[in-house]
């Protein structure tokens, strides 16, 4: 059987900085497994701008920020097959892969770095009525068709769903000479970034209606129309308030799902809320020696923090191949999130595994303006940070201090909460 | 007097942001709730700018298109005039991240310029 | 050329009528409107092998059923395909309604049905931990059977094509008379077509034909049925098929794993007049919903739901099959109101379909006639060392094209290369299951047309999701303007 310090199964940006990072920390024997025939995942469908602005204090577009971590992966000479699809992990390592040259193989690996990313939500998920006809796509589907393979999926166009990617084909399909009719979406808030709603929609003209959703698909064959309604409180929709639109394609912009059938077959516990792994301040998931970073661990709003998060998978892995599990003995500390928090990562800490800093992040389940991030040491506030505005869209962070939490030594529960004052 | 409605891009707030303008001139800029705010206005209502990234078609490449965007930003207004140039473009791989496709994009003075690496077929 | 008869639809019954006559030296061909096998009423419904209790009492429907349900083991083995008896459970919810399964139990033993017993409350919970707390009785049928309905139907076509019969899509059959020469001429929109005996398998539109010919009308009213199919980590919610007790609008809303390991809640039954309007309703959804939790408890609808689609049952104003040469135009042979359990009594309708066609023709046997098909291989089925031999041999096996369903390149070139081959996403998909799992096709629909355009040289513009306009990428960007 083959055999490797780390396999990394996923080569988009999660994987490829986990590689490098591994690589920095000093491991050699180094797999990335990737299923697409080449490096770089998503991002090189995303050619629009204003990645990396945290990591290389520049905007580049998707393409060019995968390349900067894929020229680090060539340079450092770091193994990858193309091609290859991960078909499964078992829990003590074994990662069964299988491609057209080498069939199926199994290697062994000292430890696993989960990083496949996540999936596009279907309609069926939606429950969106009416006819099922040809010219229904997901955004990143569409995405794909435009952007690497020079198709256009139609001409009139209605999306639901204002999540960034959403928000994006709106303009990439606008500036393709398609017309974009309206932007769908349920909540009563966007999911995108403000700066995507203006320079995807405002600029064009495009209208953005919140709390609405379809209601009715026309066409059997293609579509051919389909109808909004606004919701009210319960999301159900309001008789009387439908809006019927030619079109000929409706987009689904509607929210990502961590991509975690191998994370279940090698028996890794998943979080009911993220749909991610569960892990610890190592990013480590139930199963030692695997871990877990980018959007299948949660879906993030920045690649920035995708690379950052994927850096400590990465070195982490390295020192449990270097080191294997150093646990402390005593039990781990529980994150709790709660009142407006919808869950952390990492979820549990072990104080004397951890850096000198810790990033925690979360998110909200709710726009707050004017409220407060708290941080409670069991019952004790230890932090109270004031935030203009939170909004689920957006990743908050909390930092936490390895200095500080040596002094609580009998520390069993962080809670993380919004606060009004 | 003119006034400007705006929604500002600084952060999730995105303030609503109303500008006075006499002859061109900003009057006032109401609305913001933060300095950033002020000078997105200013410069939105003023001098508007956006980087336009596309595509465009390459031949005898391992892929049939090529991602391009404006190396900085150019005028708003002149969105639909860059893609008119970058829709007409047909270039020949291999192309490299950061090569030239078009020199001065719809009279912006602004290149247009590969996003990523295209091989020979 | 004129053929010896001429079966105007592509569905399980008109297809296994095709299966059966291609037996005999007959030349035999199928018209259908769509551009695959399996388009219609066939391809969206429960899925269900039913036991046979449900039909009253020496209906046709009832001895059909029974017959079609015996038949299938062997069958499915014949044309490879996946068939499963998990056996059903009508379940009663209501202690003052325990008298409606003995009823049940009675008519099952008349029709034939087998092995049926009668479950109190302790065995049922046993059986079945999911079902709701109320449930105090139920039916049990073993011979209750989940199958895939879109293989079995391909398969029989595939078989009856590979035996000598053609099939002809995108042909609509428009009007037929017989001449006077006894000669019946089916117009369609690709030319007249001529043969001596005419099957009338057109579902939905089964009246239509029947009564251009027939004394006596009949009306077939398209009735709805809507379905959630959910995801794959829910295929163990229940074991076997649940079934509420039966009203007059029929089986209810069932409860079921599929034959591929999803669950599948359905139908709803809503009487309508379009027969094509396969549109899904909110109120029809949710009604669903609502009926299914009523048997299991905390159903996982919601967010586990992949797909919801609606299909057509060709209700007949009787509730009847309606099998038989019309004594007034003679060589016409209905074969119309084939609704649940049509899928179920197909193999049994082809055969005495065919039986008819030979009373009227008595053909000879064809010496070399084949039965056995070679099914699509499913490499998740095979050990590793099988598996590998098989990438030696042909690497394709080693691509996966579509992630959920690990479905690879090979399964898809052979879904297209074969008799009757697809042509479509959904043609690929009713085949390979590519497009089927949880992401619906949005990781592999690119992919797989790029296989398409590939193999059969069908400009990706004009590749569709299941032919006529339904196409997927209308034209290139840019104008194509530099694109070979």
């Amino acid at each position: 059987m083959l055999s490797y310090d780390i396999v990394i199964v996923g080569g988009g940006p999660a994987g490829l900085a986990a590689a490098v990072a591994a690589r920095e920390a000093g491991t050699e024997s180094i797999l990335i497994l990737e299923r697409d025939h080449e490096l770089g995942g998503i991002l090189n469908q995303c050619i629009h701008n204003g990645f990396g602005l945290h990591t290389f204090k520049e905007e580049l577009t998707g393409p060019e920020y995968a390349y900067r971590f894929m020229k680090q992966v060539y340079d450092m000479k770091i193994e990858y097959k193309l091609n290859t699809m991960v078909m499964d992990i078992s829990a003590d390592r074994v990662v069964t892969t299988m491609n057209k040259t080498d069939g199926m193989n199994q290697i062994k690996a000292g430890a696993v770095v989960l990083a496949m990313g996540c999936r596009e939500r279907p309609r069926g998920a939606l429950n969106i009525p009416g006819y099922r006809p040809a010219g229904i796509f997901s955004a990143g589907t569409a995405q794909r068709l435009v952007n690497m393979e020079g198709y256009m999926p139609g001409r009139e166009v209605v999306i639901l769903g204002s999540g960034d990617i959403g928000l994006i084909m709106a303009r990439r399909m606008t500036l393709e000479g398609a017309k974009v009719k309206v932007v769908a979406e349920l909540m009563p808030y966007s999911g995108g970034l403000k700066r995507n709603i203006v320079q995807c929609l405002d600029d064009f003209g495009i209208p953005l209606k919140l709390s609405h959703t379809v209601v009715d698909i026309e066409g059997k064959e293609r579509v051919s129309a389909v109808t909004i309604a606004e919701v009210g409180p319960d999301m159900k929709p309001i008789p009387g308030t439908e809006e019927r639109y030619t079109c000929d394609t409706l987009l689904l912009s509607c929210g990502l799902i961590p991509e975690n059938e191998l994370s279940k077959s090698a028996g890794v516990e998943l979080s009911p809320v993220t749909s991610g792994p569960v892990v610890n301040e190592s990013l480590e998931t139930s199963i030692p020696g695997v871990f877990a970073c980018g959007n299948v661990l949660h879906v993030h709003d920045l690649v920035d923090f995708v690379s950052e998060e994927a850096k400590r998978a990465g070195e982490n892995a390295s020192k449990y191949v270097k080191e294997g599990s150093k646990k402390s003995g005593r039990e781990p500390i529980k994150f709790v999130a709660t009142e407006g928090a919808r869950y952390t990562v990492p979820s549990t800490l072990d104080v004397d595994r951890m850096d000198d800093l810790l990033t925690v992040r979360f998110r909200v389940g709710a726009v707050y303006q004017d409220s407060y991030v708290s941080v409670y040491f069991d019952n004790e506030r230890i932090m109270h940070n004031k935030k203009r505005i939170m909004a689920p869209g957006e990743m908050e962070q909390v930092i936490l201090q390895k200095k500080k939490l040596a002094e609580y030594p009998d520390l069993k529960t962080i809670t993380i909460k919004i606060e009004k004052d | 007097m003119e006034t400007r409605e705006l929604t500002c891009i600084g952060c999730p707030m995105g303030c609503q942001i109303t500008v006075e303008l006499e002859k061109g001139e900003v009057k006032s800029v109401t609305g913001n709730t933060c300095p950033q705010g002020d000078s997105y206005a200013r410069k939105e209502v003023t001098n508007p700018t956006r980087i336009v990234t596309s595509t465009v078609i390459v031949r005898d490449g391992d892929k049939p298109r090529l991602s391009v965007k404006t190396k900085s930003d150019i005028p708003k207004n002149k969105i639909f005039d860059v893609m008119k140039d970058i829709d007409a473009a047909i270039v020949e791989a291999p192309k490299n991240i950061g090569d030239v496709i078009i020199d001065n994009v719809a009279g912006t003075g602004v290149a247009v310029i590969a996003t990523r690496n295209v091989a020979k077929a | 050329m004129t053929y010896d008869c001429i079966i105007i639809g592509a569905g399980v019954s008109g297809s296994a009528t095709a299966r059966e006559l291609s037996k005999y030296d007959l030349n035999v061909c199928v018209l259908e409107k769509g551009e695959d096998v399996c388009s219609g009423t066939s391809k969206a419904n429960s899925a269900i092998v039913h036991a046979g209790f449900d039909a009253a009492e020496g209906s046709l429907m009832a001895k059909l059923n029974v017959e079609g349900n015996q038949m299938m083991d062997e069958l499915c083995a014949d044309l490879e395909i996946p068939f499963k008896r998990n056996g059903s459970l009508v379940v009663c919810i209501h202690e003052e309604e325990k008298g409606g399964l003995k009823e049940l139990y009675d008519r099952g033993i008349a029709n034939g049905v087998k092995d049926l017993k009668l479950l109190d409350k302790e065995e049922l919970h046993k059986m079945e931990p999911n079902l709701a707390d109320e449930a105090c009785a139920a039916l049990y049928a073993p011979t209750g059977g989940i199958i895939c309905p879109f293989m079995l139907n391909i398969a029989m076509a595939e078989n009856a094509a590979d035996n000598g019969v053609d099939f002809f899509f995108n042909t609509e059959a428009e009007t037929l008379k017989r001449d006077d020469d006894g000669i019946w001429h089916i117009r369609t929109n690709n030319g007249e077509y001529k043969t001596k005996y005419v099957i009338n398998a057109a579902g939905v539109y089964s009246d239509k034909f029947h009564n251009m010919v027939a004394d006596k009308k009949i009306h077939i009213t398209p009735r709805r049925g809507d379905y959630c199919l959910l995801d794959k980590e829910m295929g163990g919610f229940v074991s076997k098929t649940i079934f509420p007790q039966p009203t007059k609008l029929g089986k209810g809303v069932l409860v079921s794993p599929t034959i591929h390991g999803n669950l599948i809640v359905g139908p709803t039954a809503i009487d309508i007049e379009d027969k094509e309007a396969t549109a899904t309703t909110a109120a029809g959804i949710n009604d669903l919903i609502a009926k299914a939790g009523m048997h299991v408890n905390n159903l996982p609808v919601g967010r586990k739901v992949i797909t919801s689609f609606a299909g057509l049952r060709a209700h007949e104003d009787n509730h009847e099959f309606v099998i038989g040469e019309v004594k007034e135009a003679p060589g016409f042979i209905d074969c119309a109101g084939i609704e649940s359990p049509g899928l179920t009594s197909s193999p049994a309708i082809g055969k005495m379909v065919a039986g008819i066609v030979c009373d009227l023709a008595k053909p000879s046997k064809k010496a070399n006639w084949n039965g056995k098909r070679k099914g699509i291989l499913n490499p998740s089925e095979m050990t590793i060392e099988e598996r590998n031999e098989l990438i030696k041999k042909n690497p394709a096996y080693g691509q996966i094209i579509c992630r959920c369903e690990s479905i690879s390149e090979g399964e898809i070139l052979d879904a297209i290369h074969r008799t009757l081959g697809a042509r479509s996403l959904d043609g690929v998909k009713r085949r390979t299951r590519a497009g089927m799992g949880r992401c619906q096709a949005g990781f592999c629909s690119p992919r797989v047309m790029e296989i398409i355009n590939r193999e059969l040289g069908i400009p990706m513009e004009k590749i569709t999701k299941s032919g006529g306009k339904s196409v997927i990428a209308p034209e290139r960007s840019k104008a194509g303007k530099g694109d070979e």
